[in-house]
């Protein structure tokens, strides 16, 4: 018996998570890919044969070739290229990389400034609980593409103008979820005691609390990456979002619109089906995650 | 009695309520002396519990302390401010709760949560800190604390579990610990090891200890006074000896009536008729009055004062003999 109990390995809850994830086959396959997409992207310098941003290699009598067409420096166009002449493979591959950089890093602002409001308002309540939960619930009832496009009308384009666009309109989901469960472990005994032993309140919030809040926040936080990639996408297809110079899958989709109806479906059909993967992939493991982390669910 | 440590006085403490003001502690005073342990036996909703939490400052609104007095080694604490009392609780003052399960947070390891308590008041190295709370899980008796340190709580016991709560507020070796049922949730096997364990270490520390509790065995027991509670009044006090044998109030003979192990096999078991009156709406006179067998016409008027008889002291007009001919 006791060799037994040897083998198994110690359970703490992060290989417990893992193994329960692991239970679904289909969101194992969606956290794959995703990984795979990931990897892609960052690597697509060593692998694409054509650098979209340099304006040097792009050749517009290369424009608009079909599918598996060879361009004027002699590489497969696998995918065939656009209406400036760039290889639509290399350029979804580096569009993934502005796009899954621009979701990451506004999840990760958008989480960090939505936690500690939700924090604060949870635990000292009143005034300042009232003030971020109005504006929250002010941010939540105007759709967000309509905010960002507004922010991003004021802001002007860049990179770092859509981050923050979508940091304002995201940073309430956050906001809310965390609130929703620090008002819940706030009564837990655990608390109390922590207060009974003196610690200091930050160290109480962000040590005792938040770590018991983030199996939801991981889950809102997944979502809205896709979110925000698609957001990112309807910003830069609708022209107010990333500049022409540095595409994202967004602005390639915008670009091969124009040919659609003249049988050059490529153009555009590529990047959208990249992105389609991307973010049904994010949605896959994040469907998961809420299965696994909400207690609710628990057998 | 040596100068006591602990000294409550003529504590007030009041929820105010849209139902109305609810007096919850409604004039407690109490004594601890160095070491000793006071049993605070009451019925649920007495007041017990908010008068643990009172003494540390932990009233959260609509509660407030409305009157008395808490000194610590004769400073007040009800007069000082959030900083301070921080700085009092976890290292002077620690807390013990009921439920092992819900004390300890399930997502840090145990030795997390012990060394941000040793640093929290003492100025030493997270090794030091380490050494000091595997010192201490050692001293409440978990076997092979250093690889212990690094579990989780689920990995533990409930009475482990327990333990590991003791060991966090033995951390600073306070001078007053207020356990609030802390054996309620346990088996009784591990319930009598955990007594033992707790008045052990207070002899040996000498930390005064205030055992909050429903039950008298407990206390019997483990206690050296006992002061009985009931709606937000001690209505008893005195030495465990004198009070559980030669009860005076009719509250108290009823509570040890209730205990089954008295009654004789096959009888029906004793019990006080009635329930706590709602604390928002407390009858004039004796609390106990409207419950009580013996209550004569003074009971229902004017409330009785605590007063010296015998070994003990006790608030009740009957036994007080102050009702005259009635």
């Amino acid at each position: 018996m006791s060799a037994v109990v040897n083998t198994v390995r110690e359970e703490t809850p992060f290989r417990r998570f893992v193994s329960r994830f692991a239970e679904d086959r289909i969101a194992v396959a969606g956290f794959v890919i995703f990984v795979l997409i990931v990897l892609a992207a960052v690597l697509a310098p060593l692998y694409a044969p054509q650098n979209p941003y340099d304006l040097a290699r792009v050749d517009l009598m290369d424009s608009r070739l079909p599918p598996g067409a060879k361009s004027l420096e002699g590489f497969t166009m696998l995918l065939g290229s656009d209406g400036v002449g760039r290889d639509i493979f290399s350029a979804i591959f580096y569009g993934l990389r502005i796009s899954l950089a621009v979701g990451a890093v506004s999840c990760l602002i958008a989480a960090s400034v939505g936690m500690t409001m939700g924090l604060i308002a949870a635990y000292f309540g009143g005034r300042v609980e009232t003030l971020i939960m109005r504006l929250v619930d002010l941010q939540l009832s105007l759709p967000s593409v309509l905010v960002a496009l507004i922010l991003v009308a004021m802001f002007g384009k860049g990179v770092d103008k859509i981050i923050l666009a979508l940091v304002l309109v995201q940073w309430a989901y956050y906001a809310r979820t965390v609130r929703g469960s620090a008002l819940v472990e706030r009564r837990k005994d655990y608390v109390k005691a922590a207060r009974c032993l003196g610690l200091p309140d930050a160290r109480i919030v962000f040590g005792e609390i938040l770590p018991n809040c983030l199996a939801p926040v991981i889950v809102v936080a997944t979502v809205q990456t896709a979110h925000a990639i698609s957001l990112e996408a309807t910003l830069s297809f609708l022209g107010v979002g990333l500049p022409q110079t540095e595409p994202s899958l967004g602005v390639l989709i915008a670009n091969g619109f124009q040919y659609m109806m003249s049988g050059k479906y490529w153009i555009s059909f590529f990047p959208g089906l990249a992105l389609l993967i991307t973010i049904v992939a994010i949605n896959l493991v994040g469907d998961r995650l809420r299965d696994v982390l909400n207690p609710r669910l628990e057998r | 009695m040596d100068a006591p440590v602990l000294n409550v006085e003529g504590l007030k403490t009041h929820f105010f309520t849209r139902a109305g003001v609810v007096k919850s502690v409604d004039g407690v005073s109490l004594q601890l002396a160095p070491g000793e342990i006071l049993g605070l036996v009451g019925e649920s909703g007495s007041g017990k519990s908010v008068t643990g939490f009172s003494i540390l400052g932990l009233i959260d609104p609509p509660g407030r302390i409305v009157e008395g007095t808490v000194r610590l080694e004769g400073r007040d604490l009800t007069t000082l401010d959030d900083k301070a009392m921080s700085r009092v609780r976890g290292k002077d003052l620690a807390m013990i709760f009921q439920d092992p399960m819900m004390t300890l947070n399930p997502v840090l390891k145990i030795s997390t949560q012990l060394i941000e308590t040793v640093l929290a008041h003492a100025p030493v190295s997270k090794a030091e800190a380490r050494q000091r709370a595997i010192a201490a899980l050692a001293m409440v008796g978990i076997p092979s604390p250093e690889e212990r340190i690094d579990a989780y709580p689920h990995q533990f016991s409930g009475g482990m579990r327990q333990r590991v709560a003791i060991a966090t507020a033995l951390l600073h070796r306070p001078k007053v610990i207020i356990a609030d049922e802390p054996t309620t949730a346990l088996d009784v096997t591990i319930q009598s090891q955990i007594l033992a364990k707790m008045q052990e270490l207070c002899r040996e520390i000498g930390t005064a200890m205030i055992w909050i509790t429903h039950d008298l065995s407990v206390v019997a027991g483990l206690a050296d006074r006992v002061a009985v509670m009931y709606a937000g009044r001690i209505v008893e006090t005195g030495p465990v000896g004198a009070v559980l044998d030669f009860p005076h109030h009719p509250y108290t003979q009823g509570l040890i009536g209730s205990v089954p192990s008295h009654a004789e096999p096959g009888a029906r078991l004793a019990q006080i008729p009635g329930a706590t009156p709602s604390l928002s709406a407390l009858p004039d006179g004796c609390a106990f009055a409207p419950r009580c067998a013996k209550a004569i016409g003074l009971c229902r008027r004017e409330a009785p004062q605590i007063e010296p008889l015998g070994m003990a002291s006790v608030a009740c007009h009957v036994a007080q003999g102050t009702g005259g001919l009635e």
